[in-house]
């Protein structure tokens, strides 16, 4: 089969979606970055089993943990998005819902998101 | 889309059922009810921002047979969700195509899965001085 593809988009890479291979390259990064994310995490949470309000609050407030937090949600968060995206691409076969679908699931991703970060940086900064 | 009547390729259940395939749907299902999980962890981490009343609300919910049993089946899916993309991870680098070597992969997913949430719930309630 001829080749007709220009040298341009050959260096580019993109392909006919124009996305290359972003979304399953992002999605094997996030999923290495949350290896040692997600071990924190379980053993953060495991280690403050049972504890009170004061506690939990004093210990999410160390910038340490503050930070990490913060990247697990948002790494967790873009990881989770990519993902649910292709179960939707796999699963909803109606344009119309396959577009609304993916509307509804970028906006509750970025409202988990916020709402995590800023409560995270509300104890991390409040008094 | 499909055409009526159009010839189709044998599909899934024509082959017999393994631990490959197994690990492959799971991860997909513990995909989506981490999903859950990240919803809940917001409302959790929400309710601690909030204050000392509504999060101990929230803790006993979380404390409750059916808080627990969310959260001892949302352990399991993120370490069989870890397992099993690592597993991913180490195929999408060549590795562990070899048909033994892949369900024997497949199994220990579940090994790891099983043990690493019975584990974490053996020390959760160590730490809490109920064991």
């Amino acid at each position: 089969m001829a080749d007709m593809k220009t040298p341009l988009a050959k260096v580019r890479g993109l392909g006919s979606a124009k996305d290359g291979t972003h979304h399953w390259l992002s999605h094997r990064v996030t999923a290495i970055a949350n290896i040692p994310l997600v071990v924190f995490f379980v053993v953060s949470f495991v280690g403050n089993a049972g504890k009170g309000h004061a506690e939990w609050v004093a210990w999410l407030k160390q910038p340490i943990v503050s930070v990490l937090m913060i990247l697990f949600i948002a790494n967790m968060v873009y990881h989770m998005r990519l993902g649910l995206q292709v179960l939707i691409e796999d699963y909803v076969h109606d344009h119309g819902t396959k577009f609304a679908s993916m509307i509804a699931l970028t906006f509750a991703c970025v409202l988990i998101a916020a709402l995590s970060i800023f409560s995270i940086l509300r104890i991390a900064f409040g008094g | 889309m499909a055409q009526a009547n159009r010839p189709l390729s044998p599909h899934l259940q024509v082959y017999r059922w393994g631990a490959h395939m197994a690990v492959s749907i799971l991860h997909r299902a513990t995909g989506s009810a981490l999903a859950v999980g990240a919803v809940l962890l917001t409302w959790w981490l929400v309710a601690l921002a909030t204050g000392h009343d509504y999060f101990a609300t929230v803790q006993g919910y979380a404390g409750s047979l059916i808080g627990r049993l969310v959260l001892f089946g949302i352990t399991f899916a993120l370490m069989q969700h870890l397992a099993s993309g690592v597993r991913h991870l180490l195929m999408d680098m060549g590795r562990l195509y070899d048909l033994p070597v892949n369900t024997l992969s497949a199994r220990m997913t579940f090994v790891f899965s099983i043990l690493a949430t019975l584990g974490i719930w053996y020390a959760a309630y160590k730490v809490m001085g109920v064991l």
